[in-house]
């Protein structure tokens, strides 16, 4: 664990508390039962709206808390570990686009709606199912943007969508003319629609120097990273638990050494993957270069979240593919994440790109 | 002439190769090529046409369903030699077979062994037919990967046993007939106490209620027996020889599910194919190297995963028994199978992963499903680790360390 502050220990312990207590998996269970197109409860959003978790990467001048990377990982991180479902990650993830390139009335004009929770708001780049930000297409003339978005995160919802077209990225109103959308269900059930945008009046985010893109989406990768690592971390701690409770053969399934060794080794590759997601966040906050810290916790997160989530069903046998019990949850939305914002192989090209080989 | 038998042979072959396929000619609809669902099994009875009714019941009454099952129970009778060329013909014409499930599987093939007389009479031919569904009464809540301390009791009632107690993970239980037990029938000894009985599951007394799995499907249940009167020509073997029956059932099971594997294979787009769709070329080659090698990893992975399996075959064929190399293939076929699927979810990115509605097409959808079922097959029918402990101690010779 990162060394924290009083302050974000503070905001920790509340965001574990109030998952253990308020939003439990089985508060997802419900939601997922429901199965609207929103993919998450609004007045459970409402609640973190309250406790000021959707203002925590705003500045203070728009309503927001500016509290950093690192806490909004540590709230994101304990959301993770109960998959708990909300908007906050897709509208952080917008707020910072327009906190780096936008212009003062931008800001003025939408932070704090972001901050205080009454708008939604997402980023919408990928046109097709696998994460590509060099094929984007949707392009803008005489301030009205054309092209579709394919998946994109919290899509149904938005109020605000962060556009990004072949130069630049702009801010499309989600109630602007010729918006339209249209649900995509996926197996972990949360929204990811399509959107379509036809002359839809668009207005650009023109500060934030060449990248604004890259750096917008090393934040999404290190937040989609930061779930993972709440949901893997559960997904050990739940397995464990079960291993040391289940009997067969007359003991308990933990004084196998051929699953102890197994553990073992899942243990030490989370403990890599915390590191590698603390340190994509504490990149951000620097300042500095993110990109290839962002390019270690997604991939870190992406291997480790995958196996650990597969294992999750694995070592709990026949009932691990039951749909009463929560393994079923953790392997659903893993593999949406490990697609999201780069997969390992897109990620590791990169990486290799960003080092000269 | 003994020179002549060569030959002979061969157009024996031949001959049976013309009456097959004029059999396929006469009785295979065309429009239900490729229609066979490799998921049948466990998505319990599809709703049968009256097309596919005529195919089963012609297949049936031929006993080409179970090719190689002895002619007087309502198996084909066929050889090796022609079972393969029904296989072969079949496939020519995307022809499948509409006779299946555990009854074909496991069921049948430990009967025609351990069986009395009367109970192969009784029920092979409703099992060549197509027309008894048979489901597993093995694991039972606190009896999985240890199944022999199943506690399911079968109480000796004269001329019937009453049993009472509960299984779980019954697949198809909804759906059954009849079920294939391991019951208890001896409390003093944990394996010799074990009997192997044949329930109805109609009989009264007998209560489902099926559970629904992470792939969204329902295919198995919690099975409870109170006071369920089961007549005594109902015990296969002898009492208290349960444990030897049903663990030479779990052999069958073991080699059909590491075969699961290739028909999964046979199905569907290559991998490569896949992948320059939705990845896309540069020179022909799969745009993503990092992918292009980790496909040509998995499809040499699977070939000798094919190599060895023939190789098993070959060995046990002239050693009259089973090689003890056939132990690896249901633990290494069921991996291979999840590591497929896992690469056609990777390649495929969110399209690979839709549940349901609009934006999908059938085939994406199906891909999907199989991924989330495929990830039972290391657990089931003998777990991965469970095989490897077996592996590690029977023929490693590694002991407990207790
Ligand atoms: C889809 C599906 C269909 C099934 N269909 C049927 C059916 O039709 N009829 C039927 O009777 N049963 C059926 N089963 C049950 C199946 O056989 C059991 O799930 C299996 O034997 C494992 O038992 P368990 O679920 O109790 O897991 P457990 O025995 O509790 O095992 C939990 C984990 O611990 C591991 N483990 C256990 N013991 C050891 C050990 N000694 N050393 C190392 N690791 C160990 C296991 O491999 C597993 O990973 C089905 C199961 C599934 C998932």
């Amino acid at each position: 664990m990162a060394v924290l502050s009083e302050e974000q220990t503070m905001l920790r312990d509340m965001a574990r508390d109030w998952t253990s207590n308020e939003s439990p998996v089985n508060a997802w269970r419900k939601v997922r039962d429901a199965d609207d197109g929103a993919g998450f409860d609004a007045s459970v959003y409402g609640e973190m709206a309250q406790m000021g978790w959707s203002g925590i990467v705003v500045p203070e001048a728009y309503g927001g808390s500016d509290f950093g990377w690192l806490s909004l990982g540590l709230v994101i991180e304990e959301l993770g570990k109960t998959v708990t479902a909300s908007p906050l990650a897709a509208s952080a993830l917008a707020a910072s686009a327009i906190a780096l390139g936008g212009s003062d009335e931008q800001k003025q004009k939408w932070l704090p709606g972001i901050a205080s929770g009454e708008i939604v708001a997402t980023l919408a780049v990928d046109e097709g199912p696998r994460h590509d930000p060099d094929a984007i297409k949707a392009s803008v003339s005489g301030g009205k943007l054309s092209g579709a978005k394919a998946f994109v995160a919290e899509g149904d919802s938005a109020g605000l969508f962060v556009v990004a077209a072949a130069d630049g990225l702009y801010l499309v109103a989600g109630d602007a003319a010729g918006v339209s959308r249209s649900r995509r269900h996926l197996t972990d059930f949360r929204s990811h629609a399509e959107v379509s945008f036809d002359s839809a009046d668009a207005d650009k985010l023109a500060g934030g120097g060449d990248d604004l893109l890259g750096k917008v989406l090393d934040r999404a990768r290190v937040l989609a990273a930061a779930e993972m690592l709440g949901m893997a971390g559960q997904a050990f701690e739940t397995t464990l638990a079960y291993l040391k409770q289940r009997v067969q053969f007359g003991q308990v399934l933990a004084t196998f050494q051929a699953l102890q060794h197994r553990m073992a080794n899942l243990y030490s590759d989370i403990e890599l993957m915390r590191s590698a997601v603390e340190a994509g966040l504490a990149a951000i906050d620097s300042g500095g270069d993110t990109r290839q810290a962002a390019i270690l916790a997604k991939v870190k997160a992406n291997e480790v979240g995958h196996l650990m989530s597969r294992e999750m069903v694995q070592l709990h046998g026949g009932i691990g593919m039951t749909d009463e019990y929560d393994a079923g949850f953790y392997l659903k939305r893993m593999r949406v994440l490990e697609a999201m914002w780069g997969n390992t192989a897109a990620l590791r090209d990169r990486f290799a790109t960003l080092n000269g080989y | 002439m003994a020179t002549l038998a060569e030959p002979q042979a061969g157009s024996a072959l031949d001959d049976f190769r013309a009456e097959v396929r004029s059999f396929l000619e006469a009785n295979f609809p065309p429009s239900l090529k490729g229609k066979g669902n490799a998921l049948a099994s466990v998505e319990g009875p599809t709703r049968e046409t009256p097309e596919m009714t005529a195919w089963r019941k012609a297949m049936g009454e031929r006993g080409w369903g179970t090719p190689t099952w002895p002619k007087e129970y309502g198996g084909g009778g066929l050889s090796k030699a022609e079972a393969r060329v029904l296989a072969d013909e079949m496939a020519r014409v995307g022809a499948w077979n509409p006779i299946g499930g555990m009854g074909v599987m496991m069921f049948g093939p430990t009967l025609l062994e351990y069986g009395s007389e009367e109970q192969k009479r009784e029920h092979i031919p409703g099992i060549t037919m197509g027309e008894v569904r048979w489901c597993q009464g093995y694991s039972e809540p606190n009896a999985g990967s240890d199944l022999a301390n199943l506690q399911t009791f079968a109480a000796d009632a004269g001329d019937h046993y009453v049993v009472n107690g509960q299984k779980t993970w019954t697949s198809g239980g909804q759906w059954a007939d009849k079920c294939f037990c391991l019951v208890r029938t001896d409390k003093s000894d944990k394996h010799k106490g074990i009997s192997f009985l044949l329930i109805d599951m109609t009989a009264p007394g007998v209560e489902v209620k099926p559970i629904k799995m992470i792939s969204g499907m329902s295919p198995f249940c919690e099975t409870f027996f109170t006071d369920v009167k089961v007549p005594k020509e109902n015990l296969v073997g002898q009492e208290g020889q349960g444990w030897t029956i049903g663990k030479r059932l779990l052999q069958h099971e073991r080699t059909n599910l590491s075969g699961g594997g290739s028909r999964l294979q046979m199905s569907g787009p290559s991998l490569a194919d896949l992948a320059k769709k939705f990845v896309g070329e540069e020179d022909g080659k799969i745009a993503d190297r990092d992918l292009r090698a980790r496909i040509a990893k998995w499809e040499m992975d699977w070939r000798a995963f094919q190599l060895t399996a023939m190789r098993v075959m070959a060995e046990s064929k002239a050693a009259g028994g089973v090689s003890e190399v056939s132990s690896i293939l249901k633990t290494i076929g069921t991996k291979l199978g999840q590591e497929r699927s896992e690469l056609i979810i990777e390649i495929e990115g969110l399209q690979g992963l839709g549940w349901e509605g609009e934006g999908y097409s059938q085939e994406e959808l199906n891909n999907v499903r199989a991924w989330l079922f495929g990830k039972a097959t290391t657990i089931y029918g003998g777990s991965t680790e469970v095989q490897n402990n077996i592996i590690a101690k029977r023929i490693l010779g590694m002991l407990d360390h207790q």
